[in-house]
């Protein structure tokens, strides 16, 4: 006897249970976040007139540009990854994948210059309210990156062997790292405005 | 029925000490894991506060210092709800008794089951680590409001308050991972038949409990990260400009706001208490239905009233802070929502009280705590309500009152109704029953005592007596009427001690008693009774998945031959 | 219930706690007839459906749904506490404080600090002086008063409160370090003293405090919040004068606020 659902989705449902389990999954990660967002509005309201615009100016909107194109560029290479074994192409599913792994590499390099460039001028979590929102936020969502990054090697190396034995469990496993990753770059691209645009 | 053909798990293959028993993938042994881990901490967070009643009861004496007594009271107050009750209620009753009430061979993610026990107790571990530091564990209460708790110790990584923070994290992350699991779990592995309202109550209450885990514990996440933040990187989120302690001005902080903490805490604490009770509430209907032997009287209206409590917990959470200064409309919106959310309890403990009429009630250990759980939450909750209205809460808050209030609902009510699971379904796990005269003992004995200890607190917060008083209020001049109120508390609670020593030596002793129970001693209808087959249960539980064809509690059904008709049996058998 | 409860509680010596009080003793009423009434039920049915009375169980039970007119009754008198009481007062006496700054007797600041309640008195002039935390000295400086601002001169300060009977009393409720909480039993008053937020609290005190108190007998301000170490013991007088007294009372910490000025 196996654990029922966890390829085939369940008629009464409709999916299977791991697509369930990223979903409930992110809810979470939706009320992680917005607690966060609630608390800088929080933040901001009380904050002295001026401290926080002043302090947004000193953050690069050129880096955070590219940064946001590439992850955006990641959102679609592992959609094309999934595309892939959907039909059957496990070459053409490595390659995005690989893509995947290597722009979002390419956004934390970035991310470690913008920290960089702040250390080094005195800007640090403990200068203002608004540094220590940005800083955790961002901190926070970078961390969420690198676990994707170590899910999606995972998937990418020593995870493959699963497609010779059961290739629609596999599809299914990199459709719900596909889903987190889509909502990794989707918290981005509510951090990006607000953080380097709106305040 | 069950087919006794079926007992032998035919694909037992041998596996290893290790894998077997510790990093065990199957949810029986992961639930029974849970289990002995919480009621270890139910026992320690016992024994802190009896040191902490004795220190109260005779300050005179100094028993323990001001720190110690903080210390010890959030700690109490810290394991209780987070590695004892709740690891009991949903981790190790949830676990062991989900899955085979709804037919399923095991969780839907046995490996994410393995990893939340095994994310819950290094937590408790690194949070208990606090009392070896230089300062001691965490002083600044279960809630560790700021700035006391970021300006507490040294505010380095080695101490106490960073330890119960971190620990804070591990068990946050262990319970979204538990939670994850369930959910998916019930949904997706109901057994064929089981439609959602064919399920058992308590199935329904640990789905609740689940979707309140899930979406409350990241909100208290994020204030951990925020607090880690201001004490170990100095930043300000909840600390103030122009703090002035012991004469030094603390100009390393500025506009940050100590009440944002406390919103994002009540946001996840008052869900919390729902997560303690509604388990509770599950497992009495388990057991009234069975000792009652009849139908649970409006079900679904129960089902409807737990959903709806759920929702609404998210909506009440400033009620525990009204006297932080809020205006009229927000505590007007929090009042409405606090007496808007009383009355699915009420709905619910109507139909518990409804229910018994016109059963044929047999008083066994487990009937008997689960009966006496209705009128000790209802003490609890009634209580609630003063506190529930912001006029009332200005004398009340804070008091002694508050703290008789949730002992009321999570000691002799949440506490009960676990001791009522743990006497109903050891026969299921161990396969022994638990001696009946001992457990009387305990339960007549720990009835008494809980009311000696906890009543008394109603007087003295009504005397307005502080909570969190080192010598109990003796400083005070309106405490000295009801100074000596402190005592009869106390041996209460060392009443309760002794009496729990029944349970402990019972709890060990049936293990070798050499009588085996069959696979439904108490007749009952829901499936871990009457198709799961006589303990041990195999690997996956069932040898072949059971069909459902009726509702969870069909007792006395007129015109069946027996008086409980199973889940499993079809119209044609009866 | 009035008197039942009373026996526990605290006299009220202010003119709001009647309402308080008041809406303590309904509520009670309310749970009582809920606990006595499901209570008997409870007790008749254990005895009346147990096993050897009643062997066969009976799979209906209870058919009618009047349970769901008592739902309706508590969820009725509920919203009456609700809103024919707890609002209304709400409104005029706490939130009410806020905008009636202007209309009181007498104003003061309460600061909380470990452990000890420190009140703000601004003097003969009515006017608070200027404070800073950087001037805030445990032994000799309290409230962090600058002293070279000329409304500081006659400011004192003192550790338990004093104020005069029969007069509308404004109090501004803070903190320089942690949480504490403000409260005065008597009075039915209870406020949070929070660091960078200060909040306006009103009463009127309707009786003098006892003139030479025993212990027991003494009224006080207590903190209800856990503030640390010392929490248990944060305790502080409340001293309800005649008003004659009170300025007496006033005049003499002023003078000797301006003695001490002098050797500023
Ligand atoms: C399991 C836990 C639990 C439960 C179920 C509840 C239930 C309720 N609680 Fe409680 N509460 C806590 C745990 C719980 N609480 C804790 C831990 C704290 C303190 C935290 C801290 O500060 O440290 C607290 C504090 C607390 C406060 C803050 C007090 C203060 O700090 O000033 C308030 C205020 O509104 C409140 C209200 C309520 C209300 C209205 C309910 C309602 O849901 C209750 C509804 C129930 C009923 C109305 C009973 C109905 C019964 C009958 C109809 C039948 C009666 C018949 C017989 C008994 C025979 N609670
Ligand atoms: C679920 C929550 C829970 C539970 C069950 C309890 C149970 C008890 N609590 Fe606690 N308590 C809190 C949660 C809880 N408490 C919280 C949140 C606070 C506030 C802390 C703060 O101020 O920050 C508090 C505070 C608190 C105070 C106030 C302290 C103060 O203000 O300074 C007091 C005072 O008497 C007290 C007493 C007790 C007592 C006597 C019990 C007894 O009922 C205990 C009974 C225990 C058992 C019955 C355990 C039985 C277990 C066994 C016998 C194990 C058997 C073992 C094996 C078989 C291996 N508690
Ligand atoms: Cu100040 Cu407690
Ligand atoms: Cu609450």
């Amino acid at each position: 006897m196996e654990i029922p659902y966890t390829v085939q989705p369940r008629p009464d449902t409709g999916v299977y249970n791991g697509k369930m389990g990223i979903w409930l999954f992110l809810a979470s990660e939706i009320m992680l976040f917005g607690a966060l967002f609630s608390s800088l509005i929080l933040l901001y309201i009380g904050s002295p007139e001026g401290l926080w615009h002043d302090s947004v100016s000193h953050l690069s909107v050129p880096f955070a540009t590219f940064n946001t194109l590439v992850l955006i560029a990641s959102s679609v290479t592992v959609v094309m990854s999934w595309a892939s074994l959907k039909m059957q192409d496990l070459g053409k599913y490595r390659i995005y994948m690989g893509l995947t792994v290597l722009l979002a590499l390419v956004f934390l390099v970035v991310k470690g210059f913008e920290y960089n460039e702040k250390f080094s001028h005195g800007y640090f979590p403990k200068t203002n309210t608004f540094y220590a929102v940005y800083f955790t936020m961002t901190g926070l969502h970078a961390l969420h990156i690198i676990g994707g990054v170590i899910v999606n090697l995972y998937l990418l190396f020593p995870g493959t062997k699963m497609w010779e034995t059961e290739p629609e469990r596999f599809t299914n496993r990199i459709e719900c790292a596909g889903l987190y990753w889509h909502f990794v770059d989707l918290v981005w691209i509510f951090l990006f405005p607000i953080l380097y645009l709106m305040l | 029925m069950v087919t006794h053909e079926s007992h032998h798990d035919h694909h037992h293959h041998d596996e290893g000490f290790w894998r077997k028993y510790i990093f065990s993938v199957d949810h029986k042994v992961i639930g029974i894991q849970y289990g002995i881990t919480s009621l270890i901490f139910l026992l320690v967070g016992f024994c802190f506060m009896l040191v902490m009643r004795y220190q109260m009861a005779w300050p005179e004496k100094a028993f323990i210092t001001t720190d110690q007594y903080n210390m010890l009271g959030a700690m109490h107050g810290t394991i209780m709800v987070f590695m004892g009750v709740v690891p009991l209620a949903v981790g190790a009753f949830g676990n062991y008794m989900v899955p085979i009430q709804i037919g399923a061979p095991d969780m839907a993610f046995p490996r994410l089951n393995m990893a939340s026990y095994w994310v819950f107790l290094p937590g408790c571990i690194v949070m208990m680590l606090g009392f070896l530091t230089d300062g001691g564990a965490a002083q600044s209460g279960w809630t560790s409001y700021t700035p006391l708790s970021v300006l507490a110790g040294s505010g380095k990584f080695w101490d106490g308050q960073t330890m119960w923070l971190l620990g804070m994290v591990f068990l946050i992350t262990s319970s979204l991972l538990g939670s994850v699991n369930f959910i998916v779990t019930i949904f997706q592995l109901r057994a064929p038949g089981l439609t959602f309202m064919r399920l058992p109550f308590f199935v329904w209450t640990q789905l609740v409990t689940a979707f309140l885990l899930l979406l409350a514990f990241p909100p208290l996440e994020a204030a951990g990260i925020l607090q880690l933040m201001d004490r170990l990187a100095e930043t300000s989120f909840f600390m103030p400009s122009g703090l002035v302690v012991s004469d030094v001005v603390q100009d390393q902080f500025s506009g940050g706001n100590p009440l944002l903490y406390q919103h994002l805490f009540w946001f996840l604490a008052h869900p919390e208490v729902y997560v303690l009770i509604l388990p509770a509430m599950g497992i009495v209907a388990e057991i009234v239905t069975n000792n009652t032997r009849k139908p649970l009287w409006g079900y679904k209206s129960m089902v409807y009233a737990a959903i709806f409590l759920g929702f609404m917990s998210f909506l009440v959470w400033a009620h525990h802070m009204y006297m932080t200064g809020m205006g009229t409309a927000i505590s007007a919106f929090f009042q409405t929502t606090t007496m808007i959310i009383s009355i699915p309890s009420v709905v619910i403990l109507t139909a518990f009280f409804i229910s018994l009429w016109g059963g044929s009630i047999r008083y066994n250990t487990p009937m008997l705590f689960a009966l006496s759980f209705l009128p000790m939450f209802g003490i609890g909750g009634l209580t609630g309500l003063p506190l529930g209205l912001s006029t009332s809460d200005i004398h009340l808050h804070d008091t002694y009152y508050v703290i008789g209030h949730f002992h009321y609902v999570v000691a002799p009510g949440t506490v009960f109704a676990l001791f009522a699971g743990i006497y109903y379904w050891y026969p299921k796990v161990t396969g022994k029953r638990m001696n009946e005269t001992l457990g009387k003992i305990h339960f007549w004995g720990s009835i008494v005592c809980m009311n000696l200890v906890f009543m008394p607190m109603f007087g003295m917060g009504l005397a307005g007596v502080s909570r969190r008083l080192w010598d109990g209020g003796a400083v005070y001049a309106h405490a000295q009427e009801v100074l000596h109120l402190n005592e009869y508390s106390t041996w209460g609670a060392f009443g309760l001690i002794f009496f729990q020593l029944f349970f402990i030596v019972n709890f060990f002793g049936s293990l070798f008693s050499k009588e085996k129970t069959d696979d439904n001693l108490w007749q009952a209808t829901t499936l871990e009774w009457c198709a799961a087959p006589s303990p041990p249960l195999p690997h996956l539980n069932f040898a072949r998945i059971p069909e459902v064809h009726r509702g969870p509690y069909e007792y006395s059904v007129p015109g069946h031959k027996t008086d409980f008709s199973p889940q499993t049996m079809k119209e044609t058998e009866a | 219930m009035k008197s039942f409860l009373q026996l526990w509680m605290p006299s009220n010596a202010s003119t709001h706690g009647g309402s308080v009080d008041n809406l303590i003793f309904y509520i009670h009423w309310l749970m009582l007839v809920l606990f006595v009434g499901w209570g008997i039920f409870f007790v008749y049915t254990l005895f009346r459906f147990n096993r050897t009375r009643n062997p066969k169980a009976d799979y209906h039970g209870v058919k009618n749904h009047y349970s769901s007119y008592l739902e309706f009754a508590v969820a009725l008198i509920e919203a009456v506490l609700l809103i024919g009481f707890s609002l209304p007062f709400w409104i005029q006496e706490i939130a009410g404080a806020a905008e009636e700054n202007t209309d009181h007797d007498i104003e003061l600041r309460v600061i909380g600090q470990q452990f000890q309640w420190n009140i703000h008195y601004p003097g003969k002039d009515g006017i608070f002086g200027k404070t800073s935390p950087n001037l805030v000295d445990g032994t000799s400086n309290v409230l962090g008063l600058d002293r070279s601002d000329p409304n500081a001169k006659d400011d004192f300060s003192s550790q338990g409160l004093s104020i005069p009977v029969n007069k509308k009393i404004l109090v501004h409720v803070s903190s320089y370090d942690v949480i504490h909480s403000f409260f005065l039993p008597v009075m039915r008053v209870k406020q949070d003293a929070i660091p960078g937020i200060s909040v306006p609290v009103v009463f009127t005190a309707t009786e003098t405090s006892p003139k030479d108190p025993k212990k027991s007998e003494k009224w006080e301000i207590g903190c209800a919040q856990l503030c640390g170490t010392g929490h248990y013991k944060m305790q502080g007088d409340l001293v309800v004068l005649e008003e004659d007294a009170y300025n007496t009372w006033v005049d003499e910490q002023v003078k000797q606020a301006l003695e001490e000025g002098e050797a500023w």
